[in-house]
């Protein structure tokens, strides 16, 4: 019984670490090669792994091809935007669809869960459009404004105020205290989980967007990370110490991110799920 | 915390009664809606219902255009383009929904059992959701390049170097590996949520009739977690159909060989975009879009029901 037991668990981490090269693997590679020296043979066969030679000029070079750091930069004011937006109309929102007695409530409800189900993908002509109309087309507000409140988030927030209990803002009311005040202090510290699953999810998605950033901006000088590496890729395709540089500068803080925050991540994948 | 439904129900009819005596602000609660009513209603619903009356114009990125029946739509169907993106769009479904249904599952066996060090197995095989498809796509044109990773190593057990990059199926094909090797982790997480409910006396009672791993996976997993298997058939076929980036970034914006590779987003974003974009006959393809998305949404679901039926 118990060779059984130790085979299996052999088996089981021998298929781990297979699927663990699978999957890390590539992330590493692309590392590796940002850290080998120009001199160094990046093609060669049977290949090697490890830079013989680690060196951060591939790093420097990419700040001097494309303005790498204004792009991360404008990646993060994006991100940035996106996150306060999102926690802050969708608290909002969720709460009033919660908790508040309006008429049009169900209407309010309605209009979000149909909004969840467009495919983003298919208005995406009209959205822009619609900047062009505003006059926001090619600046980081019209890469922000469309995903600004996500329907999805909102219904989220709904959710996790809906699963408050009652009795506290129901004695807070009694108190005289009004709308606002039962926001503030009482049904939204007690949902901060949610505000940080939503918060994670609007800076991935917008640090990570690729198609409505393309899109929307045309000045190079607007370009977002995403986008500026699909241009330093166009541009200087052949140069792969140079893409494996810019690719590692684009996913190191959000797999830093990840490394310190996994619990909302996963958590943020069960919520979205089952109302995706 | 504790509180039984009885006086919840209750305690809320009489905070409706305090409510008509001393009436809150009647603009309060909208004004808490406002906002996100105000960006779904601008951003999202209404480009989608201008999408819709677009898709029956032969509106231009700079002229309104004028309606013009179902012009858009008969052209569609004489537009070789547009039957090579829906063909493509159609097989990334097929080849991708298989893969993302069961590829997940074994990995979450795989993960679900409590052994030293399996969160971080699981937070590694969860690392590509992360990453932004373009880094994704670029790391996968350099592994798949000519001289790349991947060539090096065929070449050197014998096989000889593939133009993964460079044919026309292969391409497509590749792009759909990537896409599964992204989405790996995001379903793995949402089977982890629905094996734990699987109650563990069912795997137990199997073990002792004699059931084997396979048997076991077949008769006590999979009809305990099919539910979830749809949900993910769902969510992944829709997702497969509007695919854009991993081909564009390893196509090329103009789709590979003679534009072989092009999918119907590729071909909305190609033809409704720039000054001379057609906006109408671009909201014509979204529209096909809509209508295949909702029908494989559908379509999933049914299978679901029938299958418990």
């Amino acid at each position: 019984m118990r060779a059984v037991r130790t085979r299996e668990l052999v088996l089981r981490y021998v298929l781990l670490l297979a699927v663990l090269a699978l999957t890390a693997g590539p992330f590493l590679w692309q590392l590796s090669t940002s850290l080998k020296g120009p001199t160094e043979d990046i093609f060669s066969s049977p290949p090697k792994f490890l830079p013989s030679h680690p060196t951060l000029h591939n790093y420097e070079r990419v700040a001097d091809t494309i303005p790498v750091w204004d792009y991360a930069l404008n990646s993060l004011k994006v991100a940035t935007a996106n996150v306060v937006t999102n926690c802050v109309g969708s608290a909002l929102a969720g709460y009033a669809l919660a908790r508040l007695r309006y008429r049009g409530r169900r209407v309010t409800t309605l209009v979000f869960v149909l909004a969840m189900l467009v495919p983003v993908e298919g208005i995406i002509i009209a959205q822009f459009t619609t900047m062009r109309e505003l006059g926001l087309n090619n600046t980081l507000i019209g890469v922000v404004l469309p995903g600004s409140i996500g329907a999805m988030n909102v219904l989220l927030m709904r959710n996790a105020f809906l699963n408050l209990p009652y009795e506290i803002e129901e004695a807070a009311y009694v108190d005289g205290a009004n709308a606002w005040q039962r926001f503030l202090r009482i049904a939204l510290p007690s949902v901060r989980g949610t505000v940080a699953v939503v918060a994670i999810f609007a800076f991935m998605g917008a640090w990570d967007d690729f198609l409505w950033p393309l899109i929307v901006l045309s000045d190079p000088s607007k370009f977002t990370l995403t986008i500026g590496l699909n241009y330093l890729h166009g541009t200087f395709a052949n140069d792969e110490r140079l893409v494996a540089a810019g690719t590692v500068i684009a996913v190191a803080p959000l797999i830093a991110l990840f490394a310190c925050l996994q619990r909302y991540f996963f958590r943020g994948v069960g919520e979205g799920a089952v109302k995706g | 915390m504790v509180s039984s439904t009885v006086t919840g129900v209750r305690r809320a009819e009489s905070v409706g009664r305090v409510r008509r005596v001393r009436r809150q602000l009647p603009t309060s609660p909208w004004l808490f809606a406002a906002p996100g009513l105000l960006i779904t209603g601008a951003f999202i619903l209404y480009p989608f219902v201008s999408t819709l009356v677009n898709a029956f114009t032969d509106r231009r990125t700079l002229i309104p255009g004028e309606f013009v029946g179902l012009a858009n739509f008969r052209e569609l169907l004489h537009d070789d383009m547009f039957w090579i993106g829906l063909r493509n769009s159609t097989l990334y479904v097929l080849g991708v929904v298989p893969a993302l249904v069961i590829l997940p599952l074994l990995l979450a066996l795989l993960v679900q059992k409590n052994i030293p060090g399996i969160t971080f197995f699981r937070s590694a095989f969860y690392t590509p959701v992360v990453a932004s498809i373009v880094v994704v796509g670029l790391i996968w044109v350099w592994l798949l390049d000519e001289r790349g990773l991947i060539n090096s190593l065929l070449e050197t057990v014998g096989i000889g170097r593939v133009g993964f990059l460079s044919d026309q199926w292969l391409l497509l094909l590749s792009a759909m590996a990537v896409t599964v090797w992204k989405g790996l982790g995001y379903y793995m997480i949402i089977y982890l949520a629905a094996l734990a409910n699987v109650p563990r006396e069912l795997h137990e009672a199997a073990a002792v009739d004699g059931a084997g791993a396979v048997r076991r996976f077949l008769t006590v997993t999979v009809p305990a977690v099919r539910s979830t298997m749809a949900l993910v058939g769902a969510l992944s076929s829709v997702a497969a159909f509007k695919v854009f980036s991993e081909v564009y970034l390893m196509a090329g914006p103009s789709g590979g060989p003679a534009g072989e590779d092009t999918t119907l987003v590729m071909l909305v974003q190609r033809t409704g975009t720039g000054l001379t974009g057609r906006v109408g006959y671009a909201s014509a393809i979204s529209v096909v879009v809509f209508v295949v998305t909702v029908a494989l949404m559908l379509l999933v679901l049914r299978t679901d029901r029938r299958g418990e039926s």
